[in-house]
């Protein structure tokens, strides 16, 4: 086994009094593709903000690459650079074009020159079937293309890791599909790292390397699909699934 | 002489136009003026008081931002709760006093406008810096961008386009109220109202004249400012491009 990307080490996160996480740990390794999966208000976002800090933890340590990222003289802007997010509700800069989008934090981030910005965005833009899209502001496009365009913002970062967060739940059903293949694609050829949350459980049982089942603030499970899916250990992963599985 | 009200309107028109014409000039430009730094005023005060605050283990810059925070407040507070004309005096002939200082009465008539507008303004832009929804800040903070960043590129193009026509209001409401600078003797459309007035002792009839020209003049404006916001908002439609045109472009 390589050395994990990230590392959730005894993680909690409390609003106030409430408790939403609890001593969550697990690794993340290199190309590794996890679900996360669990019913609303267990802390499944909450997590994924943690990891990247878009919600500072209450006790814990995260890692990344070993280094604690939490540690004051963490550089997080490069951090987060090469941990992207994907979030439910696309949240693309919505005063600019699609390929804006794509290209800004390139060049502010990376302090990439704009002729090479643009050439990545444009790579990633076709890979995600949005390249003519290019000129559109985000108002003017569905939400599947929302998405498909989100996506290939934060791929133009070039990152290592890509945190989803139920990308395709705002999502009209048909335009569900458009926007799992995208990431069906980037999961088998990318070699990028991923960590989604998800309630499309096609993909968390054909598509992940592993499936993390979490309830109320806890990790329930965490192994890999064909156990989750075939012969889950906890009986109550096992209830969720079916409950799930009925209702696809 | 003339006799009745329509026989006086074109008489005082044809005696005092050019004078009548340059105070609407004064008027108009003092609060163009006035209103442009006050939107400069404006975004910088509503730009620091939505600066997130520093941890408090960073002593110094914690309690530097509170202070200066607490000054863009105290600064707000004291335009919008004190009458424009009373600014005028108190700032214009409190230079005088204390600073030995005679300024010109156009950048004196400056500083008050803008000062007063700029308060204004900074409630105006902190309201519309707050509006922008919180995941825009949030993907691009995931992105690794600073605060700056995320305030320039991202959340200040979109808050400025939302308050655009609170803007253009405060410039039509500046265009009228730039007549109180008359108690500091600028000679703007009221003043020179006063003026025309006072010859042939015509009241009534030299502000009928002088009404209609603000009305003409906030009437444009209000006009001209809504035709500026469509243009800002860009096209309402796009090119779909397809691949024989992908290349001709690239
Ligand atoms: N900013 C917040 N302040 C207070 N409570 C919050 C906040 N964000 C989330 N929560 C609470 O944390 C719990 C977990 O939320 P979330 O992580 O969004 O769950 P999930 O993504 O699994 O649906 C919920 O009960 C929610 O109300
Ligand atoms: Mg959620």
């Amino acid at each position: 086994m390589s050395e994990p990307i990230i590392s959730v080490e005894h993680l909690g996160k409390s609003f106030g009094t409430n408790e939403v996480l609890t001593d969550i740990s697990f690794d993340v390794s290199q190309g590794e593709v996890i679900s996360i999966i669990g019913v609303s208000g267990t802390g499944k976002s909450t997590l994924l903000r943690c990891i990247n800090l878009l919600e500072q933890p209450s006790y814990g340590t995260i890692r990344y690459h070993g280094e604690d990222i939490l540690s004051p003289h963490f550089d997080l802007a490069h951090y987060r650079a090469k941990v992207g997010m994907v979030f439910q509700q696309f949240n693309l800069f919505n005063n600019l074009t699609v390929l804006e989008n794509c290209v800004v934090p390139q060049v502010k981030v990376l302090k990439r020159d704009r002729e090479e910005a643009e050439k990545n965005a444009r790579n990633y833009l076709e890979k995600v079937g949005m390249l003519q899209y290019r000129n559109a502001k985000p108002s003017q496009i569905s939400g599947g293309q929302k998405q498909r365009a989100a996506i290939a913002r934060a791929l133009s970062m070039d990152p290592e890791a890509i945190l989803f967060d139920e990308p395709t739940s705002a999502l009209d059903p048909e335009l569900i599909g458009e926007v799992l293949d995208v990431m069906k694609n980037l999961a088998a050829n990318s070699g990028i790292t991923m960590l989604v949350v998800t309630h499309e459980m096609s993909f968390a049982r054909d598509i992940s390397d592993r499936v993390i089942f979490m309830e109320s603030g806890h990790v329930v499970e965490d192994d890999t699909p064909a156990v989750i899916f075939g012969n889950p250990k906890m009986p109550r992963t096992r209830e969720f699934l079916n409950r799930m599985l009925k209702n696809q | 002489m003339p006799t009745t009200f329509f026989e006086w309107i074109p008489f005082l028109w044809k005696k005092y136009w050019p004078l009548l014409l340059k105070g609407a000039w004064t008027s108009l430009y003092l609060s163009f003026l006035g209103t442009s730094i006050g939107f400069v005023v404006g975004l910088l005060v509503a730009m620091v008081r939505t600066i997130p605050d520093p941890p408090k283990s960073k002593k110094v810059r914690y309690w530097l931002l509170k202070a200066v925070k607490f000054l863009c407040v105290a600064y707000i507070e004291v335009f919008r709760g004190t009458p424009l004309m009373v600014q005028a005096m108190v700032i214009y002939y409190g230079l005088m006093k204390f600073a030995s200082l005679r300024l010109p009465l156009i950048v004196a008539s400056m500083i008050i406008v803008g000062s007063n507008t700029g308060a204004y303004m900074a409630e105006i832009m902190r309201s519309g810096i707050i509006s922008v929804e919180k995941g825009q800040t949030e993907a691009a903070m995931s992105l690794g961008m600073t605060h700056w960043q995320t305030m320039s590129c991202v959340i200040l193009p979109q808050a400025i386009r939302n308050v655009l026509p609170s803007v253009g209001n405060e410039f039509v409401v500046n265009v009228k109220d730039t007549s109180v600078l008359n108690v500091i003797a600028v000679s703007e459309l009221y003043f020179v109202g006063k003026s025309a007035s006072g010859t042939y002792l015509k009241y009534f009839e030299v502000y009928s004249i002088v009404a209609v020209m603000y009305l003409i003049m906030t009437a444009t404006l209000s006009k001209l400012l809504g035709r500026i916001e469509k243009k800002l908002d860009g096209p309402s439609e796009y090119q779909v491009l397809n691949d024989e045109e992908e290349e001709s472009d690239v």
